[in-house]
């Protein structure tokens, strides 16, 4: 029992756990029938040990520290568990617990060999990323990120025999070593040359303003690149629809989560002295990521390419909150500071709930129908009832609306914009409000979105073009199935729970705020109870969801009461109103693409289109739309033409005989003897 | 402050917009019929309206999905929500706390996203049109608003209406530039979150130039009733946040039955003005296309910010 008491044993366990069933997922006995059967529960399980033990950690007086005797000679493995890191795992175990068991339904059609492949990689990313949060030197931090890495790409590749998705999966590997060797320099430039990796080391080393600059530039573009932002988010809307649903929901809701986790660890725990300076970029990055990330995503009609643009665009939001947190300390206030980081941390976790839950919806509708673009769905709340409703739950919390989750963190986010008066400098504080309109009309913008995906995807009359289902229970298309509906329903009520119980969540994270900037809101703040959210002051700012909730539902039902009791509850049915002609046809309904064009015809500027309009006279006129994402032009392309290039002139030393190769060695050995002594 | 006079107070004002919205409403067609020299219906022709329409069946197309029976009443309840949070006729009611103005924003905005989704349930032309073209004046006019309430937020240090109207009404006569911008963007914005002209003509007939009246097309009945109803309480709302914002003098505080009678006298005197305000507008400006609408809202969204600017530059 001491070991279970001790919060870092017991999340070390739940992850050695997961280890565990990736191991023994590898049995082919019975038809998989571990595999199948077993590992994904089993998972489940973990992740909820995983998040209670995370939950304590938030609590802990001190952080917990272990060596663990594995790795290389003289390296072992440094953990620490602090109310951050208990933070995370518990993100990390709560929301994959819903994932885990929605993906025992999901995955039950597949073959016993791919099926052992998929559970084996997946439980390894799942160790993998508790490691990432759990580890206290840059050693173990690396192998458990490269882990993640490799097991997610493995995962993205399962269908490895469409040549998209190959490509899809190298362009992701390829960003996610970019971003490693950026990580691998920030620690190699923290740590000064002393040759000690540990984070102990590294947040004692004393850096030069400058080095400190440099290793939080490495830091925050390294990170970034995992966590999508923009311009290295390129990977995202390409891995997220390569990958099976659940696994899409891993990605987006945690392992970006982890960059973040990586960006605020490095930034305010190991450098530390956060400057001003760093926030302005950090936000006008963020700014950028909110806004594009938002705008691709209004113009895609494939379902899960726009959930990954809709990621980009959360991240953004995120690294608002976090800019903003370190433009207060940095310029001293870290009462406001602890504010800002506390609306990132929740809406980290909020976009973790509901953008897992959107996935696993995207993957019900296309487990149902075998459908992903948007364009041939329609009416699916009436053969899917149940996934229409969490899918709903979903789309409203994403779209920033009271009284769910979603909403919450950006009313943080906007009370700490909010806080610009107490700041000096001018220009700074008359910018902060406007990154907050942003954050507005990125708001806005995806209620657009979601109403769009939403009217289309669930509501209306189905497309035309609607192929027949290609479940196994008939050519039905039909609704989820129960652990599906389990695993949604768990993370629609972490929607309703984060949304209506904000408080408790706020003192959580002012204790993780306490131990990163050393102060935590005001006294006001702390003492408010579960009812009223009150991040400053009751006379500045509140909030109460729960009774918000209340008045909306008693005010509604009393409505529906009184117009029942006055009036009457008569309906006929009748055919829709055809504008005059005798029959509709289900041709005439917005299609994704259409709902877009009002953002075209506003945002053009910023997209990439190629149209082809008909010609008058074309005896079969067609008209076509796409749109290209502009990074690839100025950003992508450009530097893969250099590469290239670059390969190729190095390519003449590879003459292919041997005497030339000797000759190389030759010229080395002579050089060195020369240079070393 | 919750105590029972509070209490009576909240549901009074409550109450009171709910019923008097549609009164608004009336006045302000009826000016308009006055200054376009036709004969003014009745004041009460909004009352009447509802009433025939609560009377009748409601038809409905077959493939309705329950989201379309639940939105009208959904969208009635913000509305009622948000006429029981903006200080109308007195400050400090107990329920006010629970959402300050960015939440009053977001009540907004959900009755929006409920009638968009509606508005495409049925599988119509008109209906994903509709919806398209309200949320895109949606999201412009969202950012304008929040900078106009910034300003003020500003100015009080809070974002509590409350605190607002209380720093605005008791202080001394002051004048602030950064709200003479804020008041005009507000203008700009209330004319289009309204469906009013220039940016909707609420009276259209014609589906093609629709935005607010082609998401309802497909709702009759008490139904209908209710989105109408709600209509006229977001109008209301709007001009108290107006009021609230600008020219909040005369206000009561909650239990205070003394200064109630001159609260509602202030009241009626500023929206009877501020309806026949509209009414001139309304006839005095053209609808304007669709796609002026992103300059118009731009322009208050930049109004918006030169009167935050200016306040941080008064501020020194």
């Amino acid at each position: 029992m001491q070991v279970l008491s001790s919060p870092l044993s017991g999340s070390l366990l739940a992850a050695a756990a997961w280890f565990a069933i990736a191991i023994l997922s590898l049995i082919p006995a019975g038809n998989a029938f571990f595999a199948r059967k077993l590992a994904f529960p089993l998972g489940m399980l973990a992740g909820l040990a995983l998040a209670a033990s995370g939950l304590q950690a938030i609590w802990l007086a001190s952080p917990e520290q272990m060596t663990l005797p594995l790795g290389l000679p003289e390296l072992p493995f440094h953990l620490r568990l602090d109310p951050l890191a208990g933070y995370f795992l518990m993100l990390l175990g709560s929301v994959s617990a819903g994932v885990s068991i929605y993906a025992a339904g999901y995955f039950r059609d597949e073959t016993a060999g791919r099926l052992a492949l998929i559970a084996l990689e997946y439980h390894l990313f799942l160790a993998s990323m508790a490691f990432v949060i759990l580890a206290d030197d840059a050693y173990l931090f690396m192998v458990a990120w490269e882990t993640m890495a490799l097991s997610s790409y493995f995962l993205v590749t399962t269908d490895h025999k469409l040549p998209a998705i190959r490509s899809a999966g190298f362009l992701y590997l390829l960003i996610a070593h970019l971003g490693a060797i950026a990580i691998l320099l920030c620690f190699g430039v923290m740590n000064g040359g002393q040759g000690d990796y540990t984070f102990d080391a590294l947040r004692a080393a004393e850096l030069k303003p400058r080095w400190a600059t440099v290793a939080f530039l490495l830091a925050f573009f390294g990170f970034g690149a995992k966590a999508g932002m923009i311009p290295l988010h390129a990977w995202l809307p390409e891995a997220h629809p390569a990958a099976p649903s659940p696994v899409s929901a891993l990605m987006s809701g945690i392992m970006l989560k982890t960059a973040i986790y990586g960006m605020i660890r490095v930034i305010y725990d190991l450098i530390g002295n956060v400057r001003w300076e760093w926030g302005m970029l950090v936000l006008v990055i963020g700014t950028g990521t909110t806004l594009f990330g938002v705008l691709y995503a209004l113009m895609q009609h494939d379902l899960k390419r726009l959930l990954a643009y809709h990621s980009v665009e959360n991240i953004g939001i995120i690294l608002l909150g976090l800019g903003m947190s370190m433009v207060f300390v940095g310029f001293g206030h870290p009462a406001a500071g602890a504010l800002g980081l506390i609306a990132a941390l929740y809406h980290t976790l909020n976009h973790a709930v509901f953008k897992a839950l959107l996935f696993l919806g995207a993957g019900s509708i296309l487990h149902a129908t075998g459908l992903r673009n948007l364009n041939n769905m329609g009416g699916l709340i009436h053969k899917m009832p149940q996934t229409a409703f969490y899918f709903l739950v979903g789309a409203l919390a994403i779209s920033a609306l009271p009284p769910l989750n979603g909403f919450v963190s950006e009313w943080l986010t906007f009370q700490t914009a909010l806080q610009a008066p107490i700041l000096k400098n001018g220009v700074v504080r008359s910018l902060l409000p406007l990154f907050a309109a942003t954050l507005a009309l990125a708001g806005a913008l995806t209620a657009m979105c979601f109403v769009k995906v939403y009217g289309i995807a669930f509501l209306g009359r189905p497309r035309e073009t609607q192929p027949p289902a290609r479940s196994s229970e008939g050519d039905q298309v039909h609704d989820a199935g129960l652990m599906e509906r389990f695993g949604m329903a768990w993370l629609a009520a972490g929607c309703f729970v984060l949304g209506l119980f904000p408080t408790s969540f706020l003192l959580m994270l002012n204790r993780v705020a306490v131990s990163l900037t050393g102060q935590g809101l005001r006294e006001a703040a702390v003492q408010s109870n579960w009812l009223w959210l009150v991040p400053i002051e009751s006379e500045r700012a509140s909030y109460s969801p729960i009774v918000f909730l209340i008045v909306i539902l008693c005010v509604t039902l009393l409505t529906f009461i009184l117009v029942r009791r006055f009036y009457h509850g008569r309906l006929r049915y009748s055919e829709a109103w055809g504008c005059g002609y005798s029959e509709l046809t289900a041709r005439a309904q917005d299609t994704a693409d259409a709902f877009g064009q009002p953002i075209r015809h506003v945002f053009g500027p910023l997209y990439l289109m190629k149209r082809r309009m008909p010609e008058p006279d074309d005896p079969a006129p067609r008209f076509s739309l796409k749109i290209y994402d502009r990074h690839w032009y100025w950003l992508y392309l450009p530097v893969a033409r250099l590469a290239e290039y670059v390969s190729s002139k190095i390519a003449l030393l590879q003459q292919g005989r041997i005497s030339i190769y000797l000759l190389y060695s030759f010229l080395t050995l002579i050089a060195l003897l020369v240079f070393v002594r | 402050m919750i105590d029972a006079p509070g209490i009576a107070f909240q549901v009074l004002q409550s109450v009171f917009v709910v019923l008097a919205a549609p009164l608004l409403m009336g006045w302000a067609n009826q000016c308009r019929a006055w200054l376009q020299n036709r004969s003014a219906p009745s004041i009460l022709l909004p009352y009447y309206t509802l009433a025939k329409l609560f009377h009748k069946d409601v038809v409905i197309a077959r493939n309705a999905s329950a989201l379309f029976h639940v939105t009208p009443y959904v969208v009635f309840g913000c509305m009622w929500l948000a006429a029981g949070i903006v200080p109308v006729l007195a400050t400090d009611l107990p329920f006010a706390p629970a959402a300050d103005i960015i939440a009053l924003v977001g009540v907004f905005a959900l009755a929006r996203v409920f009638s968009a989704l509606a508005a495409m349930d049925i599988g119509t032309a008109f209906g994903g049109l509709g919806a398209r073209r309200e949320m895109l004046i949606g999201f412009l006019a969202e950012p304008a608003m929040l900078m106009i309430l910034f300003t003020a937020a500003f100015i009080s240090g809070s974002t509590q209406l409350n605190t607002i109207v209380e720093t605005l009404a008791y202080r001394e006569f002051a004048i602030y530039p950064s709200l003479a911008f804020a008041a005009v963007a507000f203008l700009m914005v209330l004319l289009a979150e309204n469906a009013r002209i220039p940016i909707d003509n609420p009276t259209t007939h014609l589906e093609l130039t629709m935005i607010h009246e082609a998401m309802i097309l497909e709702y009759s009945a008490r139904h209908l009733a209710l989105i109408e109803w709600a209509v006229a309480i977001k109008l209301f709302a709007y001009m108290a946040i107006g009021i609230a914002l600008f020219l909040p003098w005369g206000i009561a505080q909650a239990g205070d039955w003394g200064a109630l009678p001159l609260a509602l006298a202030t009241l009626a005197a500023k929206l009877a003005l501020a309806g026949a305000g509209l009414a001139l507008l309304e006839t005095l400006l053209a609808k304007l296309r669709l796609f002026l609408a992103p300059e118009f809202l731009s322009t208050a969204f930049l109004l918006g910010v030169l009167g935050m600017l200016t306040h941080f530059l008064t501020l020194g």
